[in-house]
């Protein structure tokens, strides 16, 4: 379990957010994640926010698939 | 798609295919404990990507699944009761009870309405004040959150007839059942992600303290999954066992502090009753007093027939990764998804279901 | 006249000569309708194919379209199918008692425009009122007549070991187009349903090549049962890759919210074909400079091998089976 989209913030309101996901856009509460901004990413999961995605961490897990797909080339 | 896309790169993919390939020399078994990761799996065709020395067993972590057939048979007696609607999400409505199913309820006049969030189940109830609605409340720990929600929400609104039968289940008890119980013996666990968002990683520490077993939390695009594995992988070889996060973007190991205060606000935990598993304490959450008007189970009663399993399913074996869906003798013939005999046929999350829609073509004589 | 149906509307007096003669006949005028006679009478000589459909989408207005559109391209695309040009329909309309006159009017509008489009003629009707709560506000059912040229032979049995299989375009459009006017799925976006009528598309791909062997278009159930359906009924295999089927990112997007496959969802205005192989090129570049075939592509090939199913070779490289859609299309939480 469980479905949970990474959407991007574009505007907030109270303890809801507009989101958007290449062009569609949904409305969601972000109960859970208050402390989520504008241009932000969370983790879409039923109509609720859960998560605040860490982009530096997307960055860092990337870079790490990125030496291991070389790395593995040079055997 | 930003955060899906980057993690579903073929060139990536076979980088860390071919590491763990390398790096591979016992043979391991791991389980994943997750719905979507059984889904992804067979979907992205990562049997076929890690080398054969990595098994990988699917476990009781699709919520549909695990629901026992008498709690499914008490949400489609509570269907036919007068004035009554359920709400639910759509993976349930096609589970074959002992008897019936939701669907077939609803066929026979039950007013029985798919939902996607908790949310929805509110607005149905504000909007048809003389009815009672129900919303069957599955999932584990990341819905949990969700539904606790939809009780604040109903309670804040003076909602009066908004109901929440709780059939939500934890993870990391049943991770602790069945590795009690022996029946399969794991390597690593390829531990959910979603879950881990809300759970954070302390409550999986007792997996590798007492059991000696690896445990990853795992993002679900493919990239996310082979990381898990070669993390899993790395782990074994060396002889280590100690919770690992290979989706860092996501989860963070204290988790989502605000989700489970309202979890434990409205819940409190207590036994559940897993198909194919039995009663696993600690494992369930119920409503607590406080918020008792919600409860379907305190609000309604219905008399059941003693509930029933059908002849020849093997969901319990699967769900506990006791035995493939292609070893249960129903598979592809009595049991296909228009004509499921048991729950993992049906739920797209099942691994029945997945088998069946994503089957690799070595099995092709199978179906 | 009232603003909404009235039971007597149906029965065959006045007022239901007046729905006729003010609703339908002024949009859809032509000389075997307008004659109102019990019948309509033409003339066709040589093999002729007669299809029919019924139409109970809900909503009955979505983005990109409406029931009455759909329900003229669905029976045209059926006639072009199987290599026929579409000649004439029948329309007939159940309408539920209180249904708004004015959204009838826009629906009629809609059925002239695509009928205009289609170059094709309703030349025989019938409506009928029941009372409320007896039709979900209105069913409409096409059947429609069309003629095949000598030495057209287009039959979902046809195809063979090293066929092409072609798709017209991007998959999912109308599906999700659908769901998202559905309540409780509450997303938005600018996609529209991709409903279409194929036939001139299919008419030029005729002109092109002779050896066109099957046809289907793609509706409920998806490309996924639609080609499984072609390996079935031709008792061959059919393999096609994950990243030659061409997908809106908006149609991603929704079914990465919803949990659901894109190759399962239905599709309005899309084709499949499978040809033989050396005309493959020449009818895709062909397809490409129609409209509605600006997004087409290979996307694989027949095979002998595991013959009535579908393999898919996946974006990161393993195969796997692709089956038909059981059940319903349900978003999962999962």
């Amino acid at each position: 379990m469980c479905l949970a989209v990474p959407v991007k913030i574009v505007s907030l309101d109270g303890d809801e957010a507009e989101t958007e996901i290449a062009g569609v856009r949904r409305r969601v509460s972000i109960v859970f994640t208050p402390e989520a901004k504008v241009g932000d990413y969370v983790l879409l999961h039923t109509g609720y926010a859960i998560g605040v995605i860490d982009e530096a961490e997307a960055e860092e897990t990337l870079k790490l698939l990125e030496e291991i797909a070389s790395l593995s080339e040079v055997h | 798609m930003k955060f899906i896309d980057e993690y579903q790169d073929s060139k990536l993919a076979r980088g860390l295919a071919r590491k763990i390939a390398q790096r591979s020399t016992k043979t391991i078994r791991v389980m994943e404990f997750c719905g979507g990761h059984t889904h992804a799996i067979l979907r992205y065709g990562i049997r076929q990507l890690v080398p054969k020395t990595v098994e990988m067993k699917s476990g009781p972590g699709c919520p549909v699944c695990v629901t026992a057939t008498a709690d499914l048979d008490k949400a489609i007696a509570l269907a036919h009761l007068p004035d009554v609607i359920i709400t639910t999400f759509g993976d349930m409505i096609r589970v074959p009870g002992s008897y019936s199913s939701l669907q077939k309820a609803k066929a026979e006049g039950a007013d029985v309405r798919i939902v996607y969030s908790t949310t929805d189940a509110v607005e149905i109830a504000k909007a048809n004040p003389v009815k009672s609605v129900i919303f069957i409340g599955i999932g584990f720990e990341t819905t949990a959150p969700t539904i606790a929600a939809s009780i604040l929400k109903a309670q804040q609104e003076k909602i009066e007839n908004f109901y929440v039968l709780s059939l939500n289940k934890l993870t990391p008890p049943v991770m602790k059942a069945l590795l009690d119980s022996g029946e399969v013996k794991l390597d690593g666990i390829v531990c959910p992600g979603h879950v881990s968002v809300i759970i954070g990683s302390h409550p999986y520490e007792f997996i590798p303290k007492d059991y000696g077993v690896a445990c990853v939390i795992s993002g679900f695009e493919p990239l996310d999954i082979l990381l898990c594995i070669d993390k899993l992988v790395e782990q074994i070889e060396k002889g280590e066992s100690k919770v690992e996060i290979a989706y860092p973007r996501g989860v963070k190991p204290e988790g989502n502090r605000k989700a489970r205060q309202l979890m434990e606000d409205i819940f409190k935990i207590g036994e559940a009753n897993w198909r194919g598993i039995g009663i696993v304490p600690q494992s369930g959450l119920k409503i607590r007093k406080k918020y008792e008007q919600f409860d379907a189970d305190k609000a309604f009663s219905v008399s059941l027939r003693p509930p029933r399993e059908p002849k020849g399913c093997r969901c319990g074996d699967v769900i506990r990764g006791a035995a493939t869906p292609l070893e249960c003798k129903l598979f592809g013939k009595a049991c296909t998804p228009e004509s499921p005999v048991g729950p993992c046929m049906v739920s797209s999350e099942g691994a029945c279901a997945a088998y069946y829609q994503y089957g690799i073509p070595e099995n092709l004589q199978d179906f | 006249m009232d603003d909404s149906i009235l039971l007597a509307h149906g029965s065959g007096g006045k007022l239901s000569h007046e729905l006729v003669e003010k609703k339908f006949l002024p949009f859809l005028a032509n000389p075997a309708l307008n004659k109102l006679d019990d019948s309509a009478i033409f003339e066709a000589s040589g093999r002729l194919a007669f299809t029919t459909d019924g139409y109970v989408v809900n909503p009955i207005f979505f983005p990109g379209g409406d029931i009455g559109k759909l329900a003229v391209c669905g029976t045209v695309n059926d006639l072009a199918m199987n290599g026929a040009k579409p000649l004439y329909l029948s329309l007939s309309a159940i309408i539920e008692e209180g249904f708004l006159l004015s959204e009838l009017e826009r629906i009629v509008q809609s059925i002239k425009k695509a009928v205009e489009e289609a170059e094709v003629s309703i030349i025989t009707g019938d409506t009928k009122v029941v009372n409320r709560g007896q039709a979900d506000k209105l069913f409409i059912t096409t059947s429609g007549v069309g003629i095949i040229s000598p030495g057209v032979d287009i039959s979902g049995a046809n195809a063979r070991a090293g066929d092409k299989v072609l798709l017209s375009g991007t998959i999912g459009d109308h599906g999700i187009a659908i769901m998202s006017q559905r309540a409780g799925l509450k997303f938005s976006m600018t996609l529209k349903s991709d409903c279409a009528p194929l036939n001139k598309l299919v008419s030029q791909m005729l002109d092109i090549s002779s050896r066109i062997h099957c046809m289907r278009d793609p509706t409920r159930g998806g490309l996924a049962t639609t080609l499984n359906e072609l390996a079935r009924q031709s008792k061959v295999g059919i393999v096609v890759e994950e990243t030659k089927i061409p997908v809106k990112e908006e149609v991603k997007a929704a079914c990465e919210l919803l949990g659901l496959d894109p190759i399962y969802v239905a599709n309005e205005g899309k084709l499949v074909a499978i040809v033989d192989p050396a005309d493959a090129d020449k009818i895709l570049a062909r397809m490409r400079k129609n409209r509605y075939g600006r997004d087409a592509a290979i996307i694989g090939e027949v095979t002998k091998e595991h013959p009535g199913k579908v393999v898919m070779k996946t974006k990161l490289g393993p195969s796997r089976i692709v089956d038909m859609l059981s059940g319903e299309l349900l978003p999962r939480i999962c």
